[in-house]
């Protein structure tokens, strides 16, 4: 049963769950206890909203920062990865294979809000070798969702 | 001037549903619950795969039973899903989706006064079809007590030494009923005794919720008297691209192919290309598709006992049959009357068949928001019905 409410949650946290639990057949005191207990399990670690900034008319700039450590003796990966993402700034951070070790997310406000905690922040730490900063230019689609806005039903009645 | 018209042609009635459609599709605001198409997209691998198709400059005909790949395809799946055992060589061919199938078959097994046993309410294409095949329509009745599946009670009833063919047309639009496999070994065994043929529409075969399919042409002694009619337009939310596909004995599909020989020559190309992809890739779309549908039929169903609205469990296609007998109209007024007081349409069941009568069909092709916002409407117009008596 997880699988089938994360499918459904995944796509929208805000679903009824009155309905979830009439759409799989279950009863809603079940539905919801399963929901808590994944909730303190930490299976389901957040309910963001997914938002459209450029249609709000708010400007935001999110970067993909290609980060590339030397991992110290003790620490490992992970710590190096917890002081990247202790910053509030800092969006998500990935462990990657190939030719880079973290792919970082940052969200700003303006580009100097970016390029300001690149070069003094995350470039400043003992062990980052070298950071690449990619700018987002346009978000087309994003937690599989595509940010223009769907498609008219264009079916028409027909037996 | 001579009258240009086939007087067979002329002499078949029209839709009546048609001038309805038309009302609905006139209404800016209107919300539908009456499409009988999947309100999903084709999955992007099978629409990519048409495309690399074009782009590869495959836009030439097909052989006239279809790619070799694509029966290859079909076979297998049908092995896989349903026991079927069909030889792909000439034992199947690729078709303009199943209702070309459906016209193919009458007309290759049909002679003037052969008897073709159609139960309803189902399908609008079964009558013409039969009668465009010189054949005699014959009706069965399917009722709500029995769920709307045949009994063999009820062919028995209506057998006569004329009859020939029984088209079976489950899991059924628009009634949503199925015929499980003992409701099936339970026909079969008149079918044998008459020595009837079969055309069994298995369309809807992949959205069944009770248990999996089951088609009668894989009970002992009927797949030699079957032909088995499926498509993708249903399974894999494939209307728009026309392919379908007849299964059966080599010596019924051989005079099939032949009709569709000339008059249609192949299936689309594009389509064929992508409907490879749909059976080598696609189990995991259908089985998504039938679970999202699943929940909506819960959910319709559980809306509809809050109402009070009488409807039997439907267990297969994406259509409930609820009965509107208690608000003492015909279906056609109830759905006229809905339309225009709540601006939601259904489409009324007599378009289905006079054994419709007194029920309308609503599809759950779509989404849980648009499920609720039509059904509350509905809601009130039938609490507004209540209160008026």
């Amino acid at each position: 049963m997880r699988e089938k409410i994360l499918t459904y949650i995944e796509k929208n946290s805000k679903i009824n769950l009155a309905e979830l639990a009439i759409a799989l057949g279950v009863e809603e005191t079940a539905l919801l206890a399963e929901i808590e207990a994944m909730e303190n399990e930490h299976i389901i670690c957040g309910y963001p909203t997914l938002i459209n900034w450029d249609k709000a008319g708010i400007e935001t700039v999110t970067a993909l920062i290609e980060v590339r450590v030397t991992p110290q003796r003790g620490m490992g990966f992970d710590k190096v990865a917890e002081r990247i993402y202790n910053y509030p700034e800092v969006n998500s951070i990935y462990l990657i294979s190939g030719g880079f070790d973290f792919m970082v997310t940052i969200e700003g406000k303006t580009l100097r809000e970016v390029s300001q905690f690149v070069s003094e922040k995350l470039s400043t730490l003992d062990t980052v070798l070298s950071t690449k900063t990619n700018f987002i230019l346009k978000k087309y689609k994003d937690h599989g969702t595509v940010m223009a806005a769907p498609a008219k039903d264009e079916r028409i009645m027909m037996i | 001037m001579r009258n240009p018209l086939s007087k067979t042609i002329v002499e078949i009635e029209p839709s009546g549903i048609r001038k309805f459609f038309d009302i609905v599709s006139e209404m800016e605001d209107a919300v539908s619950l009456g499409v009988g198409e999947p309100d999903f997209d084709t999955p992007w691998h099978i629409r990519d795969e048409g495309i690399y198709s074009l782009e590869k400059g495959r836009t030439f005909y097909t052989s006239n039973s279809g790619l070799k790949e694509l029966r290859m395809e079909i076979a297998r799946y049908l092995k896989r899903h349903y026991d079927l055992d069909y030889d792909y060589n000439d034992e199947i061919f690729v078709t303009v989706g199943g209702s070309e199938a459906i016209d193919l078959a009458m007309r290759a097994m049909l002679d003037p006064g052969d008897e073709v046993l159609i139960p309803q309410p189902s399908y609008v294409s079964y009558l013409p079809c039969a009668v465009l095949a010189n054949g005699t329509p014959v009706t069965i009745e399917l009722k709500a007590e029995n769920e709307f599946r045949l009994t063999a009670e009820q062919l028995e009833a209506a057998v006569t030494p004329k009859t020939k063919l029984l088209i079976l047309p489950f899991p059924n639009n628009p009634t949503g009923a199925i015929m499980e496999k003992s409701n099936l070994e339970a026909v079969a065994e008149v079918i044998r005794r008459h020595d009837l043929y079969v055309l069994s529409d298995e369309i809807y075969s992949e959205l069944t919720y009770l248990e999996h399919h089951v088609s009668i042409a894989s009970l002992p002694g009927m797949w030699e008297r079957t032909i088995v009619i499926n498509g993708f337009s249903k399974s894999h939310a494939m209307t728009g691209w026309r392919l379908g596909y007849a299964c059966g004995p080599k010596k019924i599909i051989e005079q099939m192919l032949k009709i569709h020989q000339f008059a249609i020559m192949c299936a689309p190309t594009t389509s064929q290309y992508a409907a490879v992809e749909a059976l080598r890739n696609g189990d995991g779309d259908v089985k998504q598709m039938r679970e999202e549908y699943n929940g909506r039929r819960r959910y319709l169903l559980h809306r509809f006992k809050e109402m009070g609205l009488e409807c039997f469990e439907p267990f297969g296609a994406f259509y409930a049959f609820p009965c509107i007998k208690e608000f003492g109209m015909t279906s056609d007024e109830f759905a006229t009357r809905l339309l225009n007081a709540k601006k939601v349409a259904v489409v009324p069941g007599t378009a289905f068949g006079a054994s419709g009568e007194g029920y309308i069909r609503i599809s759950y092709a779509y989404s849980i928001e648009s499920l609720k916002l039509a059904l509350g409407r509905i809601e009130e117009f039938i609490n507004e019905l209540r209160k008026k008596e």
